[in-house]
């Protein structure tokens, strides 16, 4: 037993004190989960053709990545954070604050946030202002006053939809992905009603509670983070629409369809032209401190930036990101190698 | 008197056929809930083997393909680094277009994406493990895509194209009718890290994960638990102070797993920088939550020893120390190693804590030591469940019916310890 008891001691003391030492040698990446597929493609085929270790890439949210990442800098603080949208200006606050000071950003693609149904029914036509007339928590009343959503059908919204209750899953608030719908999407449809617009002008705080402001009473489903299980709910009941991004859809054509948006459809041409309205560009950034101190990370933004990876016709294009044109490519890859900072 | 004595049997006789009617009531609610219980495990495992026995095969196609020493630019005498260097993909492009003949681009895109991306790792290791091969043709398994994979196990025998296109379909049949399409048994899903290929991912990485971080587990639960066990229950002085840290242990046993990953973000990462991911931080924090489980189930077992063994051993004059180590553990330590190996379960199931500490992570190197970055067999699940590719479903089902195995293995274990080594007074 005390030889059990030294032993344990000693393994501890050893491995604390041998990995307070150890230099960290694969390259530490955090951040959102919409871009998470794709980076962990790049990072995969990275550590398979380099020589270099396979970098661990984590999904932690936007948000949540960037916090990490601001948090200093050194080898317990991650080297790079993807992201769904650009970084805020208290992040960069945040950031400078701590010590993080060289922040070079790295625009990978698109993606396009579908608002999807089975694919056994016939394809739904939809405008913005439908989707927030469907999901709003307040709307627009005939005298323009606003009140609580009264539409329980789609009927009811547009005469032209299908006579079905509204049932739509999404996103819980903490995913980028609900972000980007309620910007995009639900502020799209909002600021079309002029007595809304003219709010925004008056007051701004009650302009956004009521574009961004999603229904609580059913109509809209927090489904939580899992894509998959919203498309096995598509699939099963053809009254419910879903919300996931582009990727989900490529994947699975065979049980969903996207619905037709303001007359176009989310297809990879329609989003990469910029025709689809609900769509957004997907970053990482990296810390400058940190090339050259941990192994490989000029190799992988080499690698990550290069044609054969986000070209039009690259390996991430096949895994349902939507690719840059190839000058505003070429422009991200120049940027990139030379490590230009925010 | 008789009279009263007989209206009191007959009333008992009235009853009687009510009660029983109350206890056969109760023996059928009992039935009732037990079959439903088995009814749910059935339906899950059902479920989860029926989803996931295919992941344990995998397509390929049966390929005579010449190593060209031209075409690789390789010789026999090439050393290591440009044996690992050479264009397999490009070999198997060139075998795939001459012995189908796509025409146009996008057909040829077509053709190659059958293949797995990870294929051209096969043809290297061959030629990287025996050299002497180059110049020759060899007879090779070709791993194809997840795409591929789907349709020959759900879509072929319905006659459905799946998400493969007309040509892809008829090149499938064709490759069918020849007898080289087929399944075998997937190997690599149990030598492979983590990939974001469905048909190149396995769980290898997150096993080995697992055992890493259990490892740790065991290594600083086992002795802190039982000692603190040993104290408690025969050394410490039954007063107030031993009295709140009996009931806050009893009430640790209870408290959230992830409270105890925000804990070990808090302390161990913040305060002491142990790193991020790896199996050491998993491995402490998953010892705080398994402690107060081995050290209740320990303290049962030195309860359970009786008293007269303890008396018989002072008695003859050993120390108390000596009581302890020489007679009381040994016939606690069944008990106490059943308690720790139903801790060590919990914590092989345990996702939540670990989200705290960056475990959630794809990590595609096999660990090799504890500070190395990894994941758990749990944490795979969940990954691979959030995987938009549909091969990734099965997947899934396949690491659960793993992690399912392990399981059982490890309750097995701690009911035959228990009849093994249990003693009864």
């Amino acid at each position: 037993m005390k030889h059990t008891l030294a032993a344990g001691a000693l393994l501890l003391a050893s491995v604390l004190s041998s990995t307070a030492m150890a230099e960290r040698n694969y390259i530490s990446i955090v951040g959102s989960s919409t871009v998470y597929p794709f980076s962990t493609v790049v990072a995969e085929r990275f550590g398979k053709s380099t020589g270099f270790r396979t970098p661990k890439v984590e999904s932690t949210g936007s948000g949540g990545g960037l916090k990490l990442f601001c948090s200093g800098v050194g080898d317990a603080t991650p080297d790079i954070t993807n992201a769904s949208r650009q970084i805020k200006k208290s992040e960069v606050e945040l950031c400078a604050k701590n010590g993080v000071k060289d922040i070079v950003e790295v625009t990978i693609g698109f993606d396009g946030i579908v608002f999807a149904h089975s694919a056994a029914v016939e394809n739904v036509q939809l405008s913005l202002k439908d989707i927030f007339l469907a999901l709003a928590k307040v709307v627009p009343g005939k005298d323009g006053a606003l009140i609580e959503n009264p539409y329980q059908t789609w009927k009811q919204v547009n005469p032209a939809l299908p006579n079905t209750p509204i049932k739509v899953l999404g996103p819980p608030p903490t995913s980028g992905t609900r972000d980007a719908f309620v910007e995009l999407a639900m502020e799209g449809g909002c600021s079309q009603f002029e007595s809304i617009e003219a709010l925004k002008k008056t007051d701004k705080d009650k302009y956004k509670a009521v574009c961004h402001g999603l229904r609580e009473d059913g109509g809209y489903v927090e489904a939580g983070e899992n894509d998959n299980l919203i498309v096995q709910k598509l699939a099963a009941s053809p009254d419910y629409f879903g919300i996931f991004g582009y990727s989900f859809l490529e994947e699975n054509q065979d049980k969903v369809q996207g619905a037709i948006i303001d007359g176009v459809k989310p297809t990879f041409d329609n989003i990469s032209d910029g025709k689809y309205p609900i769509s957004r560009s997907l970053f990482f950034y990296v810390k400058k401190a940190h090339v050259g101190v941990i192994p490989g990370i000029e190799e992988y933004l080499a690698e990550f930036v290069s044609k054969r990876a986000i070209g039009e016709d690259g390996y991430l294009a096949d895994k349902g990101m939507i690719p840059m044109a190839e000058s505003r490519r070429k422009q991200v890859e120049a940027d990139t190698k030379a490590l230009k900072t925010l | 008197m008789t009279d009263q004595s007989l209206s009191t049997r007959v009333k008992v006789e009235r009853s009687m056929a009510r009660r029983r009617r109350a206890e056969t009531r109760f023996r059928l609610y009992g039935m009732a809930s037990i079959l439903f219980g088995l009814l749910c495990l059935v339906v899950l495992f059902g479920n989860i083997l029926s989803k996931g026995l295919s992941a344990f095969e995998q397509t390929v196609l049966t390929t005579d393909i010449y190593l060209d020493k031209d075409f690789l630019g390789l010789s026999r005498q090439s050393p290591e680094s440009e044996l690992l260097n050479g264009d397999y993909e490009g070999l198997i492009k060139e075998y795939l277009k001459e012995s189908m003949q796509p025409s146009g681009r996008s057909e040829r895109r077509d053709l190659y994406s059958m293949v797995s991306v990870g294929a051209h790792w096969q043809l290297q290791q061959l030629v990287v493990n025996n050299p002497n091969l180059l110049g020759d043709t060899v007879t090779v398994e070709l791993i194809m895509d997840d795409e591929i994979d789907q349709w020959l196990k759900h879509d072929h025998e319905k006659g459905r194209h799946g998400r493969l296109s007309e040509k892809q379909t008829e090149w499938a049949q064709q490759w069918l009718d020849e007898g080289r399409l087929k399944t075998r048994f997937n190997v690599s899903f149990f030598t492979n890290g983590d990939s974001r290929e469905p048909e190149l991912a396995g769980v290898h990485g997150a096993i080995m994960g697992t055992f890493l971080t259990l490892l740790v587990t065991f290594a600083l639960s086992f002795p802190i638990g039982v000692a603190a066990a040993i104290y408690l229950e025969e050394f410490a002085p039954k007063n107030r102070i031993t009295e709140i840290v009996e009931i806050n242990i009893n009430n640790l046993a209870a408290v959230p797993s992830i409270t105890f990953g925000l804990l070990g973000l808090a302390i161990f990462i913040n305060i002491f920088g142990v790193a991020r991911s790896t199996p050491l931080i998993g491995g402490l924090v998953l010892t705080l939550m398994t402690l107060p489980t081995i050290i209740i189930s320990g303290r049962a077992a030195i309860k359970a020893v009786p008293p007269s063994i303890r008396e018989a051993a002072l008695g003859l004059g050993a120390s108390r120390m000596q009581v302890v180590f020489h007679h009381v553990l040994p016939l606690a330590l069944p008990g106490m190693l059943t308690g720790t190996i139903i801790g060590m379960a919990q914590a092989l199931g345990e996702t939540a804590p670990l989200l705290m500490i960056g475990m959630i992570a794809f990590v595609v190197d096999v660990p090799g030591f504890i500070n190395d970055p990894a994941t758990v067999l749990p944490v795979q699940i969940f990954l691979w469940s959030d995987s938009p590719e549909q091969a990734f479903t099965e997947r899934t089902s396949g690491a659960i019916i793993v992690l399912l195995a392990f399981l059982v293995v490890m309750n097995t274990a701690a009911v035959m310890l228990r009849r093994r080594l249990e003693r009864r007074w």
